[in-house]
C-alpha cells in the first residue's frame, strides 16, 4: 500500500472535500508534494492534476521540493519583518540563486519562509535546521552560509 | 415576470434570473470580462458593477427581485469599472500594436470605450515566460487578465482541465500542472479557451511565414485545400452576414495569394464517408468492434488517447478528410500531374487549432513524407488575405480544381454536429440495402445540442445512433458505454460545441446566433447539391476505379487509415 493510499483509506468519504488534508498528510509524510503524488492523488480522488497543483501552490505550507540537508527557516513574522527580515530573506535567496521554498540543485539548502517563530526579541532570526542566529544582517549570511557547508547535519531533518 | 427599475424605467426580469440578463435583454450594454453565458457566475472581474442604494453591486451575480432599482452608469459604477480597466492595464504589456488581437480585443476595447487615455496607475510588471511548447497553441501570461473563462471552458465545457490558476495574489498565474507547459499537459488543442479570451494571451501557433516562404520559393508547388466549415464562416470577417457561403470567392482569394491548385476538403470528406461507411458496415456485418466511433475530429481523438485508451478499438480507423486529402494530393494527383511529391506544399485551411497538432503525428507520415505541411486556420487566412489586400466582396467566384474537389452535399455537411453521421448513413444505408434512403434529410441528428440520439431502421434491423459535441457531453456518452450500455452502433463525437463551424480556429466573437446561420447554410447547400450522397460522387467513383481499388483495400489501408494508441500525459 502506497503512503497515499494509507492516507486516503484513513478517510470517511474521500472525495474533492479530502484535497488538503490529504495534501497536508502527504506533505507530513514525505516531506514534499512530489509529482507523482499530485498524480496518484488526482487519481484517487477524481481531480485533476492542474487543479492540484493549482490548489497546493495557492498556499504557502506546500513544498514541491525535498528539503535540503540543510534547511533555513527564515521568519517573516511582524517582529522580525520591522527588523529587516525582507532584506535578510533576498540576500539568502540570492547568495543561494533560489528561491523560498525551494532547494538548492546541490541539496545542500533550502529556503522555508515561517511566520512568528517566538524569538521576537532576537529579530530578525532564522533557524537553520533548529539551529537558532539571532538578529542576523544580510552581511552576515554568507559566514553563515560557509558554517554550515563545512559541517554536515548530526541527523538530517526529514 | 417581475418589474425591476434600470436607470430609472421600468424593465421586465424573468424571476430567479441575473440582473445582467435583464439589463441586457433591456438593450443596456454593462461590459463584462469574465461572464460566460451558460456557465454560473463567477464574479471574477467586477465590470459588470452596478449602483443600488448607493452601493455597487455585480449584476452578473445579483439575482433580480421586484422593485429592484439600479443605475448601470452612474458616475461611481462608471468609474469603478474604468479603476479596473485602468489597473489590468498597469499589468499588461503595452504591445498592442503587435498583439495578434489588436482592433479584436475586449480590454483594448474596454480602454477606449472607458476613455482611458493616461497611465494613472505604474508599478512592477509580472515577469511570466511564453509557453510556445505545444504544435498548436501559443499562451503568452503577460496578457492574461486572469478572467478564468479559458479555465471554465477547458474544464466544465470540455473536461480537459489542462490549466487552472496557480499561486496566489499578485503572483497568480494560469498555468499547467507544474508549470510543465501545454505539450506535456492533457490539453487536445481543441482551441476552445482562445475564442473565450478577451485578450491576446492564448492564440494559435501561427503558420502563415512558413505558408508565404512557400509561396514564394520556386522550386515549391503549393496547393491548398479548404475545409467544408471555411466558406460558410469567412465572410464573416469581410462584413458579410454569418452564414452568407463563400466558397466562389474564396477559390479565387486562394489563387491570388498564389496557391498553384485550390482544392475542396469537402470531396475528401465524400472519400472519408466511402471508407467509414465501409468500416462500419463490415464490422456491423461482421460482428466487429461497435459502437464505432468517428475519428475526424483530431481533438477528440487525443482527448480518447488520454482518457479512454480502453475504448480505442471503437474508433474509425479513417483518417480526417484533412488527412485524407494530403495523401492524395501527394500520390494520386502527384502521380497523375506528373509532380514530384518531395516538391509539392501542401497546405490546408482549417477551422481547427487540433489540425496543426494532427499534422505532426508519426502516423501521419507517408515514407516519411507528411501528408501536410502547414494548416493555417480561418483566422490566420483572414491575415494573409488582408495582408494581400483581398476582399471576399469584391472577389468574383472561381472554381475549385478537380478532380480533388467536386463534392456532395454529404461532404459539405461535415462541418456541423451531426452532418459526418447522416452523411455516412446516406452511404451506409446504401451499402447494406442497396437501395437509396427514401428521403436524405435525417433531421433527428441536425441542430446545436449537445446530444442527439436516434434509432434508424435499416432493412428491418434497428441501428443505434448518437451525436455528440463538446467533450463534456462525449465523456458522459462514453461513460454510460463504459458502464456497459450497448444500444448504440454509431456514434459522432466532434471536440468543439456544435461542430467544425464553431471550431477553435474560427473568427473571434463569434455569437451562437452566427454559428446557427452557418449550420442552416451548410443544409442549404447540401439542399441544392446535384449529388447528396458520397457515393454518388463520380470523381470519387473515378478514383476507386482509377487508382484506390475499393474502400478499405490494399492501397485505402496505407494511404487513408491510421491507428491510435494510449497517451501519457499530466492529467
Amino acid at each position: 500500500m502506497s503512503v497515499i493510499e494509507k492516507i486516503i483509506s484513513q478517510l470517511s468519504n474521500p472525495g474533492r472535500d479530502s484535497l488538503i488534508p490529504v495534501l497536508q498528510a502527504v506533505q507530513e509524510e514525505e516531506g514534499f508534494i512530489s509529482r507523482e503524488s499530485v498524480i496518484e492523488i488526482g487519481k484517487a480522488l477524481d481531480l485533476p492534476a492542474s487543479k492540484i497543483y493549482g490548489v497546493a501552490t495557492f498556499y504557502n505550507q506546500f513544498r514541491f521540493t525535498p528539503y535540503g540537508k540543510w534547511n533555513i527557516q527564515v521568519c517573516r513574522g511582524t517582529a522580525c519583518h520591522v527588523k529587516g527580515s525582507a532584506a535578510l530573506l533576498s540576500r539568502i535567496e540570492r547568495e543561494l540563486g533560489i528561491g523560498a521554498g525551494e532547494t538548492t540543485k546541490d541539496g545542500f539548502f533550502s529556503i522555508e519562509i515561517v511566520s512568528c517563530i517566538g524569538a521576537c526579541g532576537l529579530a530578525p532570526v532564522i533557524a537553520v535546521n533548529g539551529n537558532f542566529h539571532a538578529r542576523v544582517t544580510p552581511d552576515d549570511v554568507p559566514v553563515i552560509l560557509k558554517h554550515y557547508r563545512s559541517i554536515q547535519p548530526e541527523e538530517s531533518k526529514q | 415576470m417581475i418589474q425591476i427599475e434600470v436607470n430609472n424605467r421600468q424593465v421586465e426580469a424573468n424571476k430567479g434570473e441575473l440582473l445582467l440578463t435583464a439589463i441586457r435583454r433591456a438593450g443596456i450594454k454593462v461590459p463584462t470580462l469574465c461572464h460566460f453565458e451558460g456557465l454560473p457566475p463567477s464574479g471574477a472581474c467586477r465590470l459588470c458593477v452596478v449602483e443600488m442604494d448607493g452601493r455597487l453591486a455585480p449584476s452578473c451575480a445579483t439575482t433580480v427581485s421586484e422593485g429592484m432599482k439600479c443605475q448601470t452608469h452612474s458616475a461611481k459604477a462608471v468609474r469603478a469599472r474604468k479603476t479596473i480597466i485602468e489597473l489590468l492595464l498597469a499589468d499588461h504589456p503595452d504591445d498592442c500594436l503587435y498583439c495578434v488581437r489588436n482592433g479584436n480585443c475586449d480590454l483594448q476595447t474596454l480602454a477606449e470605450e472607458y476613455g482611458v487615455r493616461t497611465r494613472r496607475y505604474q508599478g512592477e510588471k509580472s515577469s511570466c515566460h511564453l509557453d510556445v511548447s505545444s504544435p498548436a497553441l501559443e499562451r503568452d501570461p503577460a496578457k492574461c487578465i486572469l478572467c478564468g473563462k479559458c479555465v471554465r471552458v477547458c474544464e466544465e465545457i470540455q473536461n480537459v482541465s489542462a490549466i487552472d490558476f496557480v499561486g496566489r495574489g499578485s503572483k497568480t498565474r494560469i498555468e499547467t500542472a507544474f508549470n510543465d507547459g501545454l505539450n506535456m499537459s492533457s490539453c487536445v488543442f481543441c482551441g476552445q479557451c482562445i475564442k473565450v479570451c478577451p485578450t491576446g494571451a492564448l492564440r494559435e501557433k501561427s503558420s502563415t511565414k512558413e505558408v508565404l516562404e512557400a509561396i514564394a520559393d520556386p522550386d515549391k508547388y503549393v496547393v491548398v485545400q479548404h475545409a467544408p466549415a471555411i466558406s460558410v464562416s469567412i465572410g464573416e470577417a469581410f462584413g458579410l452576414k454569418p452564414g452568407v457561403e463563400c466558397s466562389g470567392p474564396l477559390n479565387g482569394a486562394l489563387r491570388r495569394i498564389g496557391f498553384d491548385k485550390v482544392f475542396d476538403t469537402s470531396f475528401t470528406a465524400d472519400l472519408t464517408i466511402m471508407e467509414e461507411g465501409a468500416e462500419f458496415v463490415s464490422r456491423f456485418k461482421n460482428k466487429g468492434k461497435l459502437p464505432m466511433i468517428t475519428s475526424c475530429s483530431p481533438g477528440w481523438v487525443k482527448y480518447a488517447e488520454q482518457f479512454y485508451p480502453d475504448m480505442l478499438d471503437n474508433l474509425s480507423s479513417c483518417k480526417s478528410p484533412q488527412q485524407m486529402m494530403g495523401a492524395v494530393i501527394k500520390n494520386y494527383f502527384a502521380e497523375k500531374s506528373n509532380i514530384d511529391p518531395k516538391k509539392i506544399f501542401s497546405v490546408s485551411v482549417m477551422p481547427c487549432i487540433a489540425k496543426k497538432f494532427e499534422v505532426t503525428r508519426d502516423e501521419m507520415l507517408n515514407d516519411g513524407v507528411p501528408d501536410i505541411d502547414a494548416v493555417i486556420t480561418t483566422r490566420e487566412l483572414v491575415r494573409l488575405m488582408k495582408m494581400r489586400g483581398l476582399d471576399l466582396n469584391s472577389i468574383e467566384p472561381e472554381p475549385a480544381d478537380n478532380p480533388l474537389s467536386l463534392k456532395t452535399g454529404a461532404g459539405k455537411i461535415f462541418a456541423t454536429s451531426g452532418g459526418v453521421m447522416e452523411a455516412a448513413l446516406r452511404s451506409a444505408y446504401f451499402l447494406l440495402t442497396g437501395k437509396e434512403l427514401d428521403s436524405l434529410d435525417i433531421k433527428v441528428v441536425r441542430g446545436l445540442e449537445g446530444r442527439k440520439e436516434a434509432k434508424i431502421n435499416i432493412n428491418g434491423t434497428e441501428v443505434g445512433i448518437a451525436v455528440v459535441s463538446g467533450l463534456k457531453n462525449a465523456s458522459d456518452l462514453l461513460d454510460e458505454i463504459r458502464a456497459g450500455r450497448s444500444d448504440l452502433h454509431f456514434i459522432e463525437i466532434m471536440a468543439c460545441p456544435g461542430g467544425c463551424i464553431n471550431g477553435g480556429g474560427q473568427p473571434i466573437g463569434v455569437t451562437p446566433e452566427a454559428v446557427a446561420a452557418r449550420m442552416k447554410s451548410l443544409y442549404s447547400i447540401d439542399k441544392n447539391e446535384k449529388y447528396r450522397a458520397s457515393h454518388l460522387n463520380p470523381d470519387i467513383q473515378k478514383l476507386y476505379k482509377d487508382y484506390l481499388g475499393e474502400p478499405l483495400g490494399h492501397k485505402s489501408h496505407k494511404l487513408l487509415h491510421t491507428h491510435y494508441a494510449k497517451r501519457d500525459v499530466v492529467k
